[in-house]
């Protein structure tokens, strides 16, 4: 079997591929979902239901999306200047913990100012997450993977530290959290009573204007020089790591807003499972997206879908919704493929 | 035709008959008829862009032909399956070689047909087998040798003996000299001719006019996807070649005498210390003067790098003093080289030179994207970078389908000249011009040729560095050759023939040191 690269891609093919590997996708999942004895058909409807299925349904996917929209947007631009930054995760949670010092303090500031300081303050604190790991890379040529994805663990640990100890809110019955913050810290509702807030907002804006960045300006200009060809781009006149470093700022910044807005705009204080993986799921976001920002919106809100209607279709029908693990795994190999299949043709020899 | 004439003579070994291949509009091959037989050498010859590489594909099966036929020894082989050209006796020798560095040469040769963790005795007999043949054909390698310590010379013969050990009958070697020295490839052809006199067949890819003479028996001619030509090579002369390959007569550039300007760039007792490179600078001296080209010669690996990465930018200065119009830079970096109006036309031009996977009006800037010419407050300006794209595309003649097309897909030859578009837009005062037609077809040597010229008319200093001594000869003004990290005394044009300068070039250099530097 063998590879050949097709010189056009015609747009029914651009089209039609990735629906086939949305439809492969639900095969295989079929298949997992027969195996614990439930009809597929009836599944798949009750996911579908479970994401998109009411307004609550689509609130709550957006809900879901939007801290994942803020780690996938990190990790696009991260990986678009080849920086690996895995710790996503541990700049989510440091963007967490600055929120909550911040909003749980009483300043007598104006809402929409203690709001811009809360998400300054934790962007800046994301960003010296990834700037140190950066700092080491460029420095002393350390592996970037390794650096952020062990601080993973390490911020982990110490949020739970700081759970139990400092930040443990004296009425919570001796459970590892933190004080609710201020009213006037809380982001507001979209919707009257229902749970998305107005952080779904910003990741829209910040989609954007990570876009502008990429497309338009002379840093996303540098950024991308450094991701395609480091060589060239030092030749050229770029400096390579200065360019990595800011990466890394606005990378670990963009994570850090993913704990932000859980923070003031979905759950109000900080536990421990503020982020069932948003960090590692940005990773999948992005790849998704083809690190374009844009993209990084739509493939947060499909994966948030899948997780949601997941959910419900396992209350529902007694199938572990682990299934949507699975669903947004296969969906990103067969997408993946199919991406691949538009680019070259396969021949059987 | 010719080929029926030796047909009565001799067995056919391949014949590809009839070969279309199109990729959208384009025509890679148009009804292309090509026969090989046994103990023959044909060369096939041909620009960048004529259809050779896709040709090969074909026959390999890596390619699925949209028409034509593939016979081997008489018998035809099924399309798009690249085991059946293997099976069938073909043998091919890429221009980049698919070795695996770490391992042995044994292991090398072995793999993929035996077992690597065959028992002692089966890999001594692999080992014997090997040793015939290199020792019967004259391709002297050690078996044990690790092939990241071969040179690029011992590395192609690694590869003709996988070839051979596979039972190979047609070799098919793809631009061989391209990475080799002259010395080098003079042994490859003493090679290729003792196996050729045993009844191997081969074909040469080139499109070097006087490799192809020496070694072929017959030429093929390929422009734009045709054979064009068809020639028995001792009946035939460069000049008709040359008009076949081309189209047109070409014309080699005229050389005015050169109006001497001030002293642009001055290296004084330079050495440098840069740790990838196993040759460095050793106490350089070197002055050049607007109005001039200075022609550096030189075996590849002798230091090359180490003084084009210095007047890049990209390596600083370890001992000694540069002077750039009299005056000793602060800084020093590409940018810093850029900004002292030194055109920098690198070696590697794909990797160095260009992004391949962004757009050409992305890589017109990538030297002057921060000025205010193509940014404002931090965004970039498009429209100016679109415009200076579409002046480049006119002026140098660059063909691209869009300034949107990624530049890989681009040949080496309209790379180059977006690259000579790129920095010579501004009338640079130095130019430093690395290897600046390796690898590029006639047409376009002579184009980059009357480039250079002209910007020397114009008053630039230029410094070409070349591996062809051919090309050091037509353009220079001056002469130099480095050795081991040294420049030879400065001659002036014409006072050196090509004996006494190749004499210069082989001097004092250790044969370990010749080949396989970072260039």
């Amino acid at each position: 079997m063998r590879l050949e690269p097709r010189t056009e891609t015609t747009l029914i093919r651009a089209v039609l591929m990735p629906c086939l590997a949305i439809l492969v996708t639900l095969i295989l999942a079929g298949i997992l979902v027969m195996l614990a004895d439930a009809s597929p058909l009836e599944a798949f409807s009750l996911v579908l239901k479970g994401a998109a299925g009411s307004q609550f349904a689509i609130l709550e996917t957006l809900t879901r999306a939007t801290p994942l929209i803020f780690t996938g947007l990190s990790v696009a631009v991260a990986f678009r200047a080849k920086l690996w930054n895995i710790g996503a995760e541990a700049q989510l949670y440091i963007g967490a913990v600055l929120t909550v010092i911040i909003g749980t303090q009483t300043l007598g500031l104006p809402p929409v100012i203690l709001i811009a300081l809360m998400m300054i303050i934790s962007m800046i604190g994301g960003s010296i997450m990834l700037y140190g790991p950066a700092l080491l890379k460029t420095r002393f040529g350390v592996d970037e993977v390794v650096t952020t994805l062990l601080l993973n663990f390490i911020t982990l640990l110490f949020v739970s530290l700081l759970l139990e100890g400092v930040l443990k809110d004296p009425m919570g019955l001796g459970w590892p959290q933190t004080e609710t913050v201020h009213g006037e810290a809380r982001l507001p509702r979209l919707v009257q009573g229902k749970r998305l807030h107005f952080g779904f907002v910003i990741a829209l804006f910040s989609s954007i204007v990570v876009w502008v960045i990429m497309a338009k300006t002379v840093l996303g200009y540098e950024m991308r020089a450094v991701g395609h060809n480091i060589v060239a781009a030092r030749f050229a006149g770029i400096s390579v790591n200065r360019v990595l470093l800011k990466t890394a700022v606005i990378s670990g910044g963009l994570a850090a807003l993913a704990g932000f807005s859980e923070v003031a705009g979905t759950k109000g204080n900080l536990t421990l499972d503020l982020s069932p993986g948003f960090g590692y799921t940005g990773i999948v976001v992005a790849m998704l997206a083809l690190l374009h920002p844009i993209g990084v919106v739509f493939s947060a809100i499909f994966i948030a879908g899948v997780f949601v209607g997941a959910d419900a279709m396992g209350r529902a029908t007694g199938v572990p919704s682990f299934i949507a693990d699975v669903i947004v795994a296969i969906s990103l190999m067969t997408m993946v493929v199919a991406i691949m299949l538009t680019k070259f043709r396969v021949r059987f020899a | 035709m010719i080929s029926n004439k030796i047909e009565g003579r001799r067995d056919l070994a391949l014949r590809l008959s009839g070969i279309t291949k199109r990729f959208g509009t384009l025509s890679a091959n148009d009804n292309v008829d090509l026969s090989l037989h046994k103990g023959e050498v044909v060369a096939l010859l041909g620009e960048n862009g004529a259809g050779k590489t896709t040709l090969m594909n074909i026959l390999f099966g890596h390619y699925l032909a949209d028409q034509g036929e593939i016979e081997v020894f008489g018998k035809s082989i099924p399309k798009g399956d690249p085991r059946a050209a293997l099976d069938s006796g073909i043998g091919m020798v890429h221009q980049h070689f698919a070795l695996v560095e770490e391992m042995n040469v044994l292991e090398n040769i072995v793999l993929g047909t035996e077992n690597l963790l065959a028992i002692k005795s089966q890999k001594n007999t692999a080992r014997e087998r090997i040793r015939d043949l290199s020792s019967s054909v004259g391709l002297d390698v050690n078996p044990d040798a690790i092939v990241g310590s071969l040179s690029v010379g011992e590395k192609q013969r690694v590869e003709i003996l996988k070839a051979l050990y596979r039972g190979a009958r047609i070799l098919i070697l793809d631009e061989p000299t391209a990475v080799l020295t002259p010395f080098e490839a003079e042994k490859l052809f003493a090679t290729l001719k003792v196996l050729v006199s045993e009844g191997l067949s081969a074909i040469f890819i080139s499109h070097k006019l006087n490799e192809a003479m020496e070694i072929s028996d017959r030429v093929v001619v390929l422009r734009k996807g045709r054979v064009v030509g068809e020639k028995i090579t001792r009946d035939s002369n460069p000049e008709e070649l040359t008009s076949l390959m081309v189209g047109a007569e070409i014309e080699t550039p005229e050389i005015s005498a050169p109006v001497l300007g001030e002293v642009a760039l001055d290296l004084e007792n330079i050495s440098t210390n840069i740790p990838e490179m196993r040759i460095n600078l050793r106490n350089v001296s070197l002055s050049l003067n607007c109005g001039e080209i200075t022609g550096l010669a030189g075996v590849s690996g002798n230091g090359q790098a180490a003084l084009a990465s210095l007047i890049s930018g990209t390596t600083q200065v370890k001992e000694g003093t540069m002077r750039i119009f009299g005056e000793i830079p602060e800084r020093w970096s590409p940018k810093v080289a850029v900004s002292k109006s030194i055109a920098r036309i690198p070696e590697d031009r794909l990797h160095t030179g260009m992004i391949g996977d962004m757009s050409v009006v992305e890589n017109i800037i990538s030297e002057k994207y921060w000025t205010d010419r193509f940014s404002r407050f931090g965004f970039l300006t498009r429209q100016a970078s679109e415009d200076f794209s579409h002046e480049v595309i006119k002026n140098y003649d660059v063909k691209c389908p869009s300034i949107e097309t990624p530049v890989r897909l681009l040949s080496g030859g309209n790379i180059q000249k977006l690259i000579l578009g790129r920095v010579l837009d501004e009338s640079p005062l130095i130019i430093l011009a690395n290897q600046p037609t390796r690898g590029l077809d006639v047409g376009a040597v002579a184009y980059v040729h009357g480039q250079l010229l002209k910007a020397r008319d114009r008053g630039a200093a230029i410094l070409l560095i070349s591996d062809d001594l051919e090309e050091i000869l037509q353009i220079s003004d001056r002469i130099s050759v480095i050795s081991n990290g040294r420049l030879s005394k400065i001659t002036r044009r014409g006072e050196l023939g090509v004996k006494e300068l190749g004499a210069l070039m082989t001097r004092h250099v250790p044969s370990s040191e010749r080949l396989n530097d970072a260039t």
